[in-house]
């Protein structure tokens, strides 16, 4: 029976850790300025736990076998109650280990939300509601303009699901839009808000994860550094149509999309 | 009159009940109480296993006509998460070990006749059982259970426009779990007093098996939690249906105003998270306590560090009351605060690796019994590495913001909190079934069980962590819309089939548990070999635990292989033994 | 380490040490009865504390809490204070009253109830103190319990209800939680009365009241603190 169990946890201890080094299924590629830092830490956090994981399995697998009882013939078992210096090495050890990792991975934290934005970012009011991401830009004006609730009407989509208060002056060069259209190497200012229930903006490729609470506007940001079409997610229960609460980050070169802010601003008039 | 009285009491707390209905139903008797705990989470384990299987079904058939259910909808689905979820942590994780079991051996392990309070101690379990009943009850009225996940954040909670099921649902639920806090809060006061003052001459702290201790913290843990979560519901309950603002700001549903106004979704979310996280440790520790006391039994050896065992549970649970903002990373929390919460996590981790360490120095040249709650209290081991060793990810804020609300996180807890405590459940019953039922289990089906559980579960939720690495959000009904996920069905239905073969696997145990009963071989008094009190007495033990008589301890619990001692172990009431130290 | 504790006079901080060092536990005389009693209240209040731990933090968290004004973007905070009714006070002196008539109860309960457990012969019971100190303090928690009703009367006919703002909402929660408690402690004295007029036994009826009566101390405190919370971080 010892001999069973060996056999059982060492195969789910190699066959575990196969897939984690064999990366069949690993992170998204990273587009984010970001990403490489956390990438980096996910790698160093992963190898040094894979050991402790596999050593561990190893030696509970092996001591089961080996310490099988075979009769108190053949050995009698260590009448012992522990070990106090070894109770306190791996006590300092794990103490080391964790909290250790967690001071090294402290800059790239702080980097990502102790500062907010510089303040020439591009800057993206997005708001969730139950089941779509709405991306509002301020304008030429750089302001956003009112939004009034009783206004809200999720059918009429664009500005009307957000409410926008047209009568507002620094509402009126306004946009809003369905797909996200950012330059690419400038810092995104993002500010997250939420009608109904929670919502979660979630870019994978962007290491980017909030929630949208309503009642709170949170601001957060990111650098994108590849263009291209990457997906929004939302990570947060919303309701019946979570599954479906889905949209697409365009990152494009600054001068595509000056073009297309100008092409919302002409097409609003 | 007065000594006629006392006369009586000195008998027993309350006489053995001579009717049915005072004897199995309204029972006094901790014993009866422990074992209608017992079944009551087998009922609800059988219950959220199946929503579980109907969610792996939904995932990977989504059209598929299942008999009498039909389809499952994208709103079915969050419902069966949501009550799975529930069901299981608190009618199952919460219930079995400390409710079951706990009741059943705590006083007969620390030499009491009963609980401190009797008659309290039948209302906690009816209370929890009415609480069971009014859950289960959300599934048939109109609108159906609500799909705000076990977690419930409002204002999707709190709010019946937010979508169905949140209706008369959703209020169910939440007066179900209020119900469960008043049970759980009655239950953790009888064992603190039951452990503080009942002790037999002798059960000194230092010499209370693992078992009692966990006990004993788990139920400090849920005097301090459930009481949160108690007023939590209180104001979720008011906001609902009194038109409150505690949680609910000005929102709109559908472009309509709710009415609400300035309320905090975020005050949610620390209440619960901050009866959440000691709820987990609630779940496990009575696991550990439990699989601390099996490796050592059979491996015929003390328990490695028993100081050590006793103070790292004591810290974790300590420092599960610091640490419920790990749940919050995301949330719109001050990244500062989160900070510190992170470095309080991390700290968590140290108290549970010397467990471990502990758990590996136990069996460390031991002369080990592969006896069926051994394997499970090995692979509790096994399981509680695994799902241990996915903590330090997600406790650190920056990768949690890849990982946070993804299947990594369900894979982490599934682990840990549910596999883990399930497999020192099943221990438990392997390992107790004897005296509680007067006869032994089947081995052999044991054995069955318990590889199929094992691998089965790996097999479950270990590609759950790939899958939160490829970003795979939970709670998601349909893999059809975010394209990046269409790679990763195949790891789905992989654990779909391995749901399958691990849920048969469950109905061995099943028909073993109750075959058993029946037709298993006649247990003795102490058929393991053990040295704790319950192991003195009479299989089944009598109404007062120890038939008129107190024991007197005079050992520590875990005195096995002393040298020159005629047997390989000495009853903790032996009073024999010579210490050589 | 193998020492046994020996089984003369064991106080109450050595039992909860080193266990419970006699013989046959179940053999309860009043002072044991007593000790595991108030052992389970003090549990029990740690719990009823929690609740109101968690309702304080919630209540200062919400005063001091911005919230978004979705017209502007901006964090506005809403928070207006509630006038309280000068009738709280007298409500406060009632169960202060009532909280001194519970000490005199309890302690001519415990003076009975341990007579009773040494005595053989209930004629000898000791009690020359016959005021019915446990019905005047029913009395005054039900007086205070109507004075609050008062004050919610007083408060609707200002317009103030549970849902008009965040204070009046806490202002209802904080005074209505505290009303359910403080009725389950006349419920506790209703028992001990039933029990004590059975003449069932002396000793249980003290029992319960000297539990009760450490409840409803807590209770009267936990009123001036919510008071004090009320009145103080408005």
């Amino acid at each position: 029976m010892g001999l069973v169990l060996l056999v059982a946890i060492w195969l789910i201890t190699f066959i575990s850790a196969y897939f984690f080094m064999a990366k069949t299924w690993w992170l998204p590629a990273g587009a984010s300025a970001a990403a490489a830092g956390i990438d980096h830490h996910f790698a160093t956090t992963y190898f040094l736990m894979g050991i402790v994981f596999v050593v561990s399995q190893v030696a509970l697998g092996y001591f089961a076998w080996r310490y099988r009882d075979r009769g108190p013939a053949i050995r009698q078992a260590l009448y012992s109650h522990g070990n106090n210096r070894l109770e306190i090495i791996w006590t300092l050890l794990t103490l080391v280990l964790f909290v250790g990792l967690n001071f090294m991975s402290s800059s790239i934290w702080a980097s990502e939300r102790f500062r907010p934005a510089v303040s020439d970012a591009v800057q993206v009011e997005v708001t969730g509601m139950q089941f779509a991401w709405y991306f509002r830009y301020p304008g030429p004006d750089g302001k956003f303009g009112a939004t009034k609730p009783e206004l809200q009407d999720p059918s009429s989509g664009g500005e009307g699901a957000i409410g926008l208060d047209t009568s507002d002056p620094a509402a009126k060069d306004d946009f809003v839009t369905g797909t996200m259209y950012v330059p690419v190497n400038r810092e995104i200012d993002v500010i997250l808000r939420a009608e109904d229930v929670i919502h979660s903006f979630f870019v994978p490729s962007m290491r980017f994860k909030q929630d949208a609470v309503p009642g709170l506007a949170i601001h957060m940001h990111f650098t994108p550094i590849a263009t291209g079409d990457y997906e929004i997610a939302c990570s947060q229960l919303c309701g019946l149509g979570h599954y479906k609460m889905h949209g697409i980050l365009r990152v494009v070169s600054q001068e595509e999309f000056d073009k297309w802010a100008a092409a919302q601003e002409a097409g609003k008039q | 009159m007065a000594t006629g009285e006392f006369a009586a009491h000195a008998v027993h707390a309350h006489a053995a009940p001579t009717s049915w209905i005072r004897k199995y139903v309204f029972s006094l008797d901790h014993k009866v109480i422990g074992i209608q705990y017992f079944f009551l989470a087998l009922t609800a384990v059988f219950v959220g296993m199946f929503l579980s299987l109907l969610m792996r079904i939904h995932l990977i058939w989504p059209a598929a006509a299942l008999p009498l259910l039909g389809e499952i909808k994208p709103e079915t689905y969050l419902t069966l998460l949501t009550m799975h979820g529930t069901i299981m942590v608190f009618f199952v994780l919460t219930t079995a070990p400390q409710g079951g079991f706990g009741n059943y051996f705590l006083p007969i392990q620390i030499g009491a006749p009963d609980m401190a309070f009797p008659v309290l101690n039948m209302l906690s379990f009816w209370v929890t059982a009415l609480a069971f009943f009014v859950m289960i009850a959300a599934f048939f009225v109109v609108g159906g259970a609500p799909l705000h996940g076990w977690t419930g954040y409002p204002p999707l909670s709190a709010l019946p426009s937010a979508g169905p099921g949140e209706g008369l649902g959703a209020d169910l639920w939440v007066i179900s779990i209020a119900l469960f806090c008043l049970g759980a809060l009655m239950s953790a006061l009888n064992f603190i007093t039951t452990t503080l003052d009942m002790r037999a001459r002798g059960m000194t702290l230092m010499r209370m098996p693992l078992t009692c201790w966990a006990w004993f913290i788990t139920a400090i843990l849920g005097l301090l939690a459930f009481g949160v979560l108690l007023s939590a519901g209180i104001l979720l309950l008011l906001d609902r249906n009194a038109g409150t603002s505690f949680f609910v700001p000005l929102v709109t549903i559908n472009g309509q105003l709710t009415g609400h106004k300035g309320g905090s979704p975020l005050l949610w979310q620390h209440l619960f998270w901050f009866f959440g996280h000691p709820e987990v440790y609630i779940a496990i520790l009575p696991a550990m306590g439990l699989c601390s006391q099996l490796l050592s039994v059979f491996s015929r050896k003390p328990i490695f560090g028993y100081k050590a065992m006793v103070y790292a549970m004591l810290s974790i649970g300590f420092l599960g009351f610091m640490v419920w903002g790990h749940h919050m990373f995301m949330s719109g929390m001050s990244p500062y605060t989160a900070f510190a919460f992170s470095v309080m996590t991390m700290a968590i981790g140290v108290p549970s690796a010397i467990k471990t360490f502990n758990w590996l120095g136990t069996i460390w040249r031991g002369r080990i019994r592969f006896t069926s709650p051994m394997l499970f209290a090995l692979g509790f081991v096994s399981l509680f590495i695994s799902g241990g060793i996915s903590g330090p990810f997600l406790a650190q804020p920056v990768l949690d913001i890849q990982l946070h609300d993804t299947y990594f996180v369900v894979g982490h807890f599934h682990l840990i909190m549910g596999v883990a405590s399930i497999f020192g459940i099943f221990a438990a019953t392997y390992y107790w079934f004897p005296k509680m039922f007067g006869r032994m289990m089947s081995e052999s089906m044991a054995h069955w069980h318990f590889f199929i559980t094992l691998i089965g579960t790996y097999a479950i939720f270990m590609p759950m962590h790939y899958l939160g690495m490829a970003a795979h959000l939970r709670r998601y009904s349909q893999l059809t819309e975010l394209k990046y996920l269409h790679g990763l069905v195949p790891l789905q239905e992989f654990m779909t089939y391995a749901a399958f073969i691990t849920i048969a696997g469950q109905f061995i145990f099943l028909f073993n548990l109750f075959w058993s009963m029946k037709f298993g071989q006649k247990a003795s008094d102490n058929p393991w070999e053990a040295t704790t009190l319950e192991w003195t007495t009479a299989t089944p033990p009598p109404h007062d635990n120890f038939g008129g008589h107190i024991p007197v301890v005079y050992n520590g619990p875990y005195e096995y292989s002393v040298p020159g001692a005629p047997r390989d172990f000495i009853m903790q009431t032996d009073p024999a033994i010579v210490k050589a130290h | 380490m193998a020492s046994i504790p020996t089984t003369s006079a064991v106080d109450t901080a050595q039992v909860l040490l080193t266990g419970n060092g006699r013989l046959d536990q179940n053999a309860l005389d009043f002072a044991s009865r007593l000790r595991r009693v108030r052992l389970g209240v003090g549990v029990a209040l740690t719990g009823i504390v929690m609740i109101f731990v968690s309702y304080s933090s919630a209540y200062v968290v919400r005063q001091g809490l911005p919230t978004l004004d979705p017209r502007t973007g901006t964090l506005v905070r809403d928070w207006l204070p509630l006038q309280l009714p000068n009738f709280l006070l007298v409500n406060t002196l009632v169960l202060l009253l009532s909280t001194l008539t519970m000490e005199l109860a309890r302690r001519q309960a415990v003076r009975v109830g341990a007579a009773a457990g040494t005595a053989s012969d209930p004629a000898e019971r000791a009690d020359t103190d016959r005021m019915p100190w446990l019905a005047l303090t029913a009395i005054l928690g039900l007086s205070f319990l109507a004075g609050q009703w008062l004050v919610w009367r007083e408060l609707a006919a200002r317009g103030f209800y549970v849902a008009t703002s965040p204070s009046s909402s806490f202002f209802y929660l904080l005074t209505g939680m505290h009303g359910i408690h403080l009725l389950g402690g006349i419920f506790a004295l209703l028992a001990a009365s039933a029990v004590a007029l059975l003449r069932k036994s002396a000793a249980s009826s003290a029992v319960v009241v000297d539990a009760t009566a450490w409840y409803w101390h807590f209770m009267t405190i936990l009123w001036v603190y919510i008071l004090c919370l009320l009145e103080f971080a408005p």
